[in-house]
Parts: C-alpha cells; structure tokens; sequence
C-alpha cells in the first residue's frame, strides 16, 4: 500500500526493537476475547485508475455533473469561485496543518484567520468575530445558548418563523436537553417576522431574527432591536447569503449583539452542503461568551508582531465543563477559503456581484411573473423571493430538471404547509439574462 | 547523527491585507451585467464593506507567503498527540472536488442526488463494518460535535425510559472535550482516576456507579496511549445500573481491523474522520465526526437518515425519536467523499496494517527514548506514547522548552501538556505513515535536544531560533486581547 512506508526489513528492526517477535504481538495488552477473528469485511483495495472509474461513476449518478443551472439558494447558493481560491487554499501548509498550537510554526494561519476575523467584522458591521463554526445552524444555536445562560429569569428564546427551518430544528436539538424552549415568532402576510407579535410575547430571554429571511425577504431589524432594548435582552440576527452585506445594511449597524451566518457564498463549493462555515461575531461585551477560537496580535520575544490562539480560559480543554461551548476543530480551511474569496472580490467586486445577484433576481421575478407566476409578497429581497406557482408546474419542473438540466427553485410546502405550490427562486451572478428568458419561456 | 530537516532558508516578510490596499485594485473580473439595474431603497442598502483592494498577483502572493510560515504534514514528521496527523492522501482531493460532488445542491432530490447518498451509505456501512455497530449517521460536523451528538442520543434515550439521570463518568485519561460535551446536555461529570496501570479499573467504576449516572464516556484506546483492557467489565457494571457507554473513537487509528468498539460493550461512538480516515486537519477544521450506535440507540440517531430500496437510496425524516437535526443540511459531505476514498484505496488489509504499523511506530519510539525522556507508564502502548520533562527538571528544562527546540529541528512538536494525569506530558503519536528513517530522525533529535537540556539549557530557553518569529507573548495577547485590524 502506497501510504504505508515500511519494508519487510524495517518491521523486523522495529519489532526487535520494541522487543516484539510479530506485529500481533504488539497487541497483547488487549485480551483476547476482545480481538475479532478473521478480517473486516471490507472490499479489496483499489489502484488509484479503479478509484477514479468508481469515484466518477458515483459522481456522475448525481445531476450536478452536468452544468446545471441553479435558481435554487435556500441556504447553499450557486456563486462563481475564481481559480485563484481553490489553487492556493489547496497549498498543503495550509491544509495539512492542524489547529496552530505552536504558533511559531503556524503563522500562515494565524495571520490569515486574523484577516478573516477583520474582514467578517468589516462585512457585519460586528466588534468581533471567532475564527469560524461548523455552519450557520450550530452557530446560531450557540448564540442563542448564550442569550439562554445570560438571562437568569426566562427560558425561553423567541425565533422568527422565517429563520431557516434546519436552523431552528438544530437550536430546539442544542437548547432542550438544558431545559430550554423555543418560541417561534409568526410572519405577517407581507413575508416578514410579525414584531407587534413579538411585542406581545413575555418571558423570553433573547429574540433571533434572519434577514434575509427564508423568504427572501429584508427584514427591518431595527424594529427588533427597539423591541430587544425595551424587554432589556439579546437580539440575534442570522442570515444565509454572506454576499448580501455587499449592498444591504450591516447587522451591526441595527445594534445587534450576536450575529451567525453561512459563509459558503464566500468561495466555498456548495458540496452537497457542506462543509460551508458557520460565521459567529458579537459585540465586545460578548466577547468572553463567544464559543471556540480566537486569533489575537501579539509580538515575540524580539518584540515583532506576530498571532497566536487567544482566550483560551473560554474554551473545552482549559475550562472543561464549565466551557463556552464544546466546539475544538472548526471550519478553519473553509474560513482561509473566505479570506482569499474577499481578498479577491474586495470592495469593489463585492459591491459589484451583490448587484448583479440582486439584479438578476429582479429581472428572473419579473419574467416568472410574465410566465404566469404570482408574486407571494410585495416586499423588498436580495436574491431569493417567493412565487405562486401556475397549475401543472411541477411536473414542468421536473421535465425541466431531465432535459434541460435546469433547477427552478425549491417547493417549500414542506416547511411552511399553508404555502401550498410556492417556489422559492434564487438568481446569483451565474445566472445570465438568456438562461432566465430561457426559463421564463420554457415554464410558460 | 542523521542530517536534520531543519535549516534556516529565505522566507518572506508578508504585510496585512489591508496594508497592502490600494484604491481602485480588484482581483476579480466580472461579466458587464446583462439585465437592468435595479436600485434598492436606500434605507435598506450600506456602503460596500471596506475590504482591501488588490490584483490577482497581490492576492497569489499574500496567501503563498503566508503558507510558507506554516508547518504541514507534508512538510515534515507532525506527532502531535491525539490527532493523529496521518499523510492525507492527494487523489482524496481529487475524489472530491469531481464536479458531480463539488457542484452537487444539497436540495436537489432524492432522485438526482443518487451518487451522493450512494456514496454516504456505502461510507456508513463500512463504518459499522470496521466499528461494529449496526447504524452510523454522518452528520456532526467534527469530532466534539459527535461527541455532543453522542450524548444528545444518550439523553434522549434516558428521555424516552422516563427518568433522566444527572451524573455521568468521565476518566482522567477522556478526552479534553469529553465534560464539555456532556454539560451540554446537562450531566455533571463524576471524575474517576485511572488505575496504577494507567487504565480504569472495574472496582473504581462499580463504587461510584448509580441509577442516576446515565454512563461513562471513555476513550479506547486512551489518552496515555493505553488499551483500556478491563472495558468489557466496566460496561457491563455501566450497564447493570442500567447505564450506557460512550466510546470516544478519536483513537480507532490504532485497533481497526483488531477490535470492534461495538462489539465489546460499547453503546455508542464518535469516529473522527480527520485522524482515523486521513482528511486533511486544514489548520483547524473542517472535520466530520460520525457516530456508530447499537440497535437499541439507533431510533434516537439525528435526521435525515439514509436508506435503501432495492437500488435506489433515499433520505427520511419520519424517526418520531430522534434527536433531531444538528447541522443544517447532511454534513460534511466532501469531508465522507475524502474518508471514502480513504477506505476504498486502503481495503480491509490496509487499514488493518495501518493500525499495526501505527501501533509499531509508538513502540518503536517509545522503547527508543525511554533512556532520554521519562516514561511515566512503561507498558507496551498503542497508537502513542506519553513522556514527560522529569528527567530534564534538575536543568529546569520544561516539556514546552523541548517542544519549542523541535521546531529547529524540523519537526512539529508533539502534544504537549496533555493529558493532564501526566505532569508535563510530551505525547507521540507518529502514525504509520511515518517511515523508520523519520522517526530514527525524530529519535536523534530528541536525543540531541536532551543532551543541550545538559549541556547548553540556555539554548533550548531561547529556541526556536529558526522560525519566522520567536515565542510569543501570550499572556499579553489575553490580556489586551487585539482581534481584529
């Protein structure tokens, strides 16, 4: 096997060595009765040339092997990577390194995970962000951990009901076992978090709002943070597409405390969904309560600057217990791949491609709407809106899936029941004007 | 001696991003928009985030730079302990970045996304096979997450009988994430000592084991690099009291092919992807943590699972006790991809002969320096073994001063300071991809490095001397905590 080194001669020395006569015997610490007998039952193994044929086979039972056109977002959005941002994150210094632990060998990713915790904290408009989280769901759920845990008196976090429904199944998931609820805040007929229902609501300890919602729609969250202000709690916001921030207002400038995001629209292959990366920021006075790593400046012992793992006092393996979270590895490749993704764009090219996702957005809405589609709301959006789908459209849908490779939009009845026939429908800058006539044409 | 790999050689200063921004750069080119403008409410809109502004050059540069500070398992040997920093094989990466994965939305269906459920079910069959267990799901995203989804179903499972417990046994020797992962979930961890031996002992277990202790999470092989020999005594007092037992897999790296977890009374099991099945560690992440449960276990696993119907595979989410869901979509998918082609390159006889070679290196290591460093349990080991600074305290030479003189050495350090039952512990872990003119390497350096502990302990106070930066001030970067430029 082409991993394994050792020849013959060398696992003699070796055993001679360790004092072992055969490889079996370095495992006599473990009683018998323990041991398997015979071998596993695992196929032989293959040559590099049969792993391919395999491999490509399994790959090419999935539609996306073709280029497929996407107008589906629903939290895996379908952006364009430039060659610069797989080339070097596949540099092995940076991927077949661990945690930096000894940071006078690690400075590549320290001072690259510094980068993105500025530019995470330039694009939210947040004091602070942690060096990444597994993905927006698990980092909402720790913050809403952190609102639960502040407030000695409720027990309950309010969750609009247009977060993404995977994200509030994975914060009931975290928060129930401690004896916590959810309260899910309802939406109005305009697609938007229902704030005079919130109002309303007694007893919660922290209030979690997603703009852009599920829906697409663009929530106002300075209603929700005078409503966080006067009941004296956390507000919390989310979002799912990271390019919005490079033309909507930053959370941060509504006052919020906590912030959690999905960064895999930062140059991060949609992969069957995942891995992405879970964004985390907070406000300074958050900062001994945010989950997982942190990257700091410092300077070395000849007084130069230089980054090492920071505030470790809130984490697992110093606290244990009484730990911020349980988190250890996080998405660290995934959030270099983000800092090389805004490095790339920067300013100027982010600014330029939230324009073009919204745009196209516009444009494929209006054309659905000529096709006959009925728009759900009347209610600003980034790149994904809601649609009444005509009669018959599902099975254009699926026709249009086998012949012309094309994806238009996700059917959300199964999250949202009272929908029936609704489509959420996303346009990236992937999306060019003809594939949406195209689209419009065919589902006429 | 061997010529050591570590030298000094020309390295770059490198600014941060923004200093080196200038206005008007941009390293991506954008098709002209084909379709109107549309300008949004002002109240509704910002300025463009003030990120830096570079050419494609500018950026290449940066990023390569910087790699160059770092140490990699392609750069050199890297036996940190416990994380098992196996060679990650190439065509993995090429596995995975096959358009037909890379590309693959995780909501496209059922019906075309055959090859990715295949894939997944195929992964969790041959982790039942080499575990022992009869279900796994794939969807916590690293190894503490598995561990917490571990527990999640062991709490579930307390839940659904009706009466909760509020206690569970962590060792000395689990793993640092263990008491975090479990407070999650509301237990409060009983710490057990290990044994004379440097294993749990049945007796200690049976004294302190309740019917309101929900079980005991241990890792086997453990954090000394030792056979917890006297598990299937152990579980079986665990479950007399109608408790359950956690394994932490992280350490499956030295027994596949050798000993099931399952199948000698472990409940459950998280297994890291990342160490065991050679994915790249990426400086941190991202993982995949799967856990392996046995049938009574197995309704509380996390949805969706994956089955399958004559040839077709299928999600469902119709599992009325289960845990729920802890990440947004399935996982990490192109972390099973890697892990996949792992076990498919490797077949049943290499990953057993991985486990063996891994378990000779540590021994080899381990009966190699046992004169130069002291070897708080000298008992044939696993998958690693534990040292510590005894023998160089009379120069009051610590475990870090040697770790940090590795470095100059050309070698990553091992763990060091951990696991705490060890007063200065230096853990190895070599992994079988090392080979035995590496390790002879990394024998001499350590050797040389406890001759300067003798001979010049100044020397090893300043080290490293040959790295980009010295040691760094971490006490001021806490106390004066700097996050962000």
């Amino acid at each position: 096997m082409r991993y394994l080194p050792h020849t013959k001669e060398d696992i003699e020395s070796m055993l001679k060595v360790a004092g072992q006569s055969c490889l079996d015997d370095l495992f006599n610490s473990i009683p018998d009765d323990l041991k398997i007998t015979g071998s596993l039952d695992i196929p032989e193994s293959l040559s590099e040339w049969e792993l391919n044929d395999h491999m490509e086979e399994l790959a090419s039972l999935n539609i996306a092997c073709k280029n497929y056109k996407c107008f589906m977002g629903a939290g895996s959005y379908d952006h364009y990577i430039p060659a610069v941002i797989p080339y070097l994150i596949s540099r092995s210094e940076f991927m077949t390194a661990y945690t930096p632990y000894q940071p006078e060998v690690s400075q590549g990713t320290l001072q690259g995970i510094y980068e993105f915790q500025t530019m995470v904290t330039e694009l939210l408009g947040m004091d602070i962000a942690t060096a990444s989280h597994y993905d927006c769901g698990t980092a909402l759920a720790e913050a809403c951990l952190i609102a639960l845990r502040q407030n000695k008196k409720a027990n309950k976090i309010a969750v609009s009901a247009l977060t993404h429904p995977s994200h509030r199944q994975i914060i009931h998931t975290y928060i129930s076992p401690s004896g916590y609820e959810i309260v899910e805040i309802p939406y109005t007929k305009e697609g938007l978090t229902d704030v005079k229902a919130l109002e309303a609501m007694d007893d919660i300890a922290g209030i979690s709002v997603q703009s852009p919602n599920f829906l697409g729609n663009i929530e106002d969250l300075s209603a929700f943070k005078a409503v966080a202000d006067a009941k004296k709690i956390l507000f919390i916001t989310s979002f799912t597409e990271s390019l919005a921030f490079g033309l909507l207002k930053n959370p941060g400038s509504f006052g919020a405390d906590l912030v959690a995001g999905e960064g895999q629209s930062l140059g991060i292959a949609k992969s069957f969904g995942g891995p992405g990366l879970g964004l985390l920021a907070g406000t300074k006075k958050q900062m001994r309560n945010l989950p997982g790593r942190l990257i700091g400046k410092t300077k070395d012992a000849n007084g130069d600057d230089g980054f090492v793992l920071t505030l470790a006092t809130r984490e697992q393996h110093i606290r244990r217990e009484k730990a911020s979270s349980n988190i250890c590895s996080n998405n660290g490749l995934n959030a270099m791949t983000a800092a090389v993704y805004l490095a790339t764009v920067g300013k100027i090219g982010i600014r330029e491609i939230a324009r073009q996702n919204h745009d196209k957005a516009i444009y494929l809405k209006k054309s659905l709407e000529m096709a006959g589609f009925e728009s759900a709301f009347d209610t600003p959006f980034f790149n994904e809106f809601l649609m009444k789908a005509p009669e018959g459209f599902e099975q254009k849908r699926s026709a249009l899936i086998n012949d012309k490779c094309t994806f238009a939009g996700i059917c959300i009845d199964k999250f949202y029941p009272e929908l029936k026939h609704h489509y959420l429908f996303c346009a990236t800058e992937t999306i060019s004007k003809k594939d949406i006539d195209q689209l419009a044409k065919e589902v006429k | 001696m061997i010529q050591q790999p570590g030298t000094s050689g020309l390295i770059f200063n490198e600014p941060l991003l923004w200093d080196k921004s200038r206005n008007g750069r941009c390293a991506i080119s954008l098709p002209k928009s084909d379709v109107e403008r549309d300008l949004l409410d002002e109240n509704l809109t910002g300025d463009s985030p003030d990120l830096p502004q570079l050419s494609e050059l500018d950026v290449v540069r940066h990023y390569t730079r910087l790699s160059q500070w770092n140490f990699g398992v392609d750069s050199g040997m890297y036996p940190l302990g416990s994380c098992t920093m196996k060679y990650n094989p190439k065509t993995n990466e090429v596995q995975a970045s096959r358009q037909g994965f890379a590309s693959a939305h995780p909501l496209s269906g059922d019906e075309f996304s055959q090859g990715a459920l295949k894939l997944m079910y195929n992964l969790e069959q041959s982790l039942c096979q080499i575990t022992g267990f009869p279900a796994v799901t794939l969807q916590p995203a690293a190894g503490a997450h598995g561990e917490l989804t571990g527990m999640l179903i062991i709490h579930a499972y307390f839940a659904k009988k009706g009466k909760q417990r509020s206690k569970i046994i962590i060792p000395d020797t689990a793993h640092g994430t263990n008491p975090a992962s479990a407070a999650l979930c509301g237990y409060i961890p009983v710490n057990v000592k290990s044994g004379p031996m440097g294993i749990l002992e049945p007796e200690t277990i049976a004294a302190i084991m309740d019917e309101d202790t929900a079980g005991i999470m241990i890792t086997n092989p453990n954090t000394l690099g030792l056979f917890e020999a006297n598990i299937k005594k152990i579980a079986e007092i665990v479950h007399s009291k109608g408790g359950l037992v956690y394994g932490d897999g992280a350490n499956m790296n030295a027994i596949m092919g050798i000993v099931k977890p399952g199948e000698i009374g472990v409940d459950v099991l998280h297994l890291n992807l990342h160490k065991t099945f050679s994915t790249p560690h990426g400086g941190g992440g991202p993982g995949s943590g799967p856990v392996a449960v046995n049938k009574v276990l197995e309704p509380f696993l996390p949805i969706p699972r994956i089955v399958k119907e004559l040839d077709t595979y299928k999600f469902i989410t119709d599992c009325p006790d289960t845990i729920g869901k802890i990440h947004t979509f399935y996982g990490h998918f192109g972390i099973m991809v890697r892990a996949y082609a792992y076990i498919l390159s490797m077949g049943a006889k290499g990953l057993t002969d991985a486990s063996k070679l891994a378990v000779l290196n540590a021994n080899y290591i381990k009966e190699s320096l046992k004169g130069t460093l002291n070897l708080p349990y000298d008992r044939p080991c696993m998958h690693e073994c534990v040292f510590n600074d005894e023998f160089q305290a009379k120069n009051h030479i610590t475990t870090v001063d040697m770790a940090k003189r590795l470095l100059d050495y050309g070698f990553h350090p091992p763990t060091i300071y951990f696991p705490l039952v060890v007063h200065g512990a230096f853990m190895v872990e070599p992994t079988e991809t090392e080979s035995k003119e590496d390790i002879d390497q990394f024998i001499d350096a350590v050797k040389a490095i406890a001759g300067e502990a003798e001979e010049d302990p100044e020397k090893l106070k300043k080290a490293p001397l040959l790295t980009k930066v010295t040691r760094l001030d971490e006490v001021a970067a806490a106390r004066k905590p700097c996050l962000r430029g």
